[in-house]
């Protein structure tokens, strides 16, 4: 008997977590579609978006996905990974700008 | 967590417990089930895959000399002789977070053991899922209509239609995946196959309310990679 609650306590949480994370991602969502609405240009915009979409990804993940109550052994197994990740984007950062930096010269200066 | 499989093993918290887990010779995920252990290293995979898609296009719009399409203006709609920006894109996004938001409570109900409300549930994430492709088909043909292809496009960058197709078009064969495992699990939530533990197709596996869940990590994770399109590809 005592095993049984404790399974149940560890697979299902109350309704009202769900529905706070819930509420919040539409409440999120809305707000990175006011970044656009409204128009805001340069680092602000990008900013925004990044904050916004970190929030949204971080709630589905640790609460819709109960990554949040997995044990370590496996969280830190799915995201360790990222970043090899991470590091790719700054690899294809350096590409991309050797690119343009290549076209322009040649573009402007004619070869 | 108490893994049912090892008798009198108390397994610890935090990162202590994650060592211990990891090299105690037996199964590293312990309290797991393997269903959805194998779930998540395949979502972490379609991870991969998804990232090396949106830095292709952070790439190839980095380094091209011609402007970007002006997203607000492409993915906008004409309604009610108002020019919205992004509309069905803010659309099909609320309709994936509420599909997102049915199926955890699904989840939820499932592991209670209340059949029908979770059968429900999925039934709606279904229809959700299904009302996102119907928007996405919408979005396609408009676009096409328009005279974007994958080498050409009259608003800007010729490689935005190429990036464009294939990303959206790859998220939205995940979408119809789901949608598919979506229709076949609520038919099986209401005859009760988890309840009885009837057997699955290719496995040897009794049903359980586990498997909600595992259908669920996906359908999550469906909604997630969908909140990185929209910030990169829409809003950026």
């Amino acid at each position: 008997m005592n095993e049984t609650t404790k399974q149940e306590q560890t697979t299902t949480h109350k309704i009202g977590i769900y529905l706070w994370i819930w509420g919040l991602l539409f409440v999120l969502s809305f707000f990175s579609y006011m970044v656009d609405w409204y128009q805001f240009q340069g680092m602000l915009r990008w900013s925004l978006i990044l904050v916004f979409m970190f929030l949204k990804a971080g709630l589905i993940m640790a609460f819709f996905m109960h990554l949040y109550w997995e044990r370590y052994a496996l969280v830190n197994v799915l995201l360790w990974p990222m970043t090899a990740i991470a590091c790719f984007i700054f690899l294809m950062v350096a590409e991309f700008e050797y690119t343009v930096f290549t076209r322009l010269f040649y573009f402007v200066v004619g070869g | 967590m108490s893994d049912p499989k090892i008798e009198g093993y108390v397994l610890k918290p935090g990162f202590r417990g994650m060592a211990e887990d990891t090299g105690s010779d037996q199964t590293m995920f312990k309290g797991v089930h393997w269903g959805k252990a194998m779930m998540w290293i395949f979502l972490l995979s379609d991870t991969f895959i998804f990232s090396c898609f949106l830095i292709s296009y952070m790439k190839g719009r980095g380094s091209t000399l011609i402007d970007w399409p002006n997203a607000s203006e492409v993915f906008g709609l004409h309604v009610f002789g108002v020019e919205v920006p992004l509309l069905l894109i803010a659309i099909m996004t609320f309709v994936l977070i509420t599909s997102s938001g049915t199926m955890a409570l699904a989840v939820k109900y499932g592991y209670e053991k209340n059949r029908k409300m979770c059968g429900w549930l999925i039934l709606a994430t279904a229809i959700g899922g299904l009302t996102f492709v119907g928007m996405q088909a919408f979005e396609w043909s408009k676009l096409i209509h328009e005279g974007v292809r994958p080498w050409e496009n009259p608003f800007g960058a010729p490689q935005f239609g190429s990036f464009f197709f294939m990303i959206t078009g790859f998220h939205g064969t995940h979408v119809s995946i789901g949608v598919i495992f979506l229709f076949i699990y609520a038919y099986k939530t209401f005859k009760g196959h988890y309840d009885e533990g009837k057997r699955g197709w290719f496995t040897s596996m009794k049903g359980d309310y586990v498997e909600i869940e595992i259908l669920g990590l996906y359908w999550h994770f469906v909604d997630l990679v969908w909140v990185f399109i929209f910030a990169f590809f829409y809003l950026w």
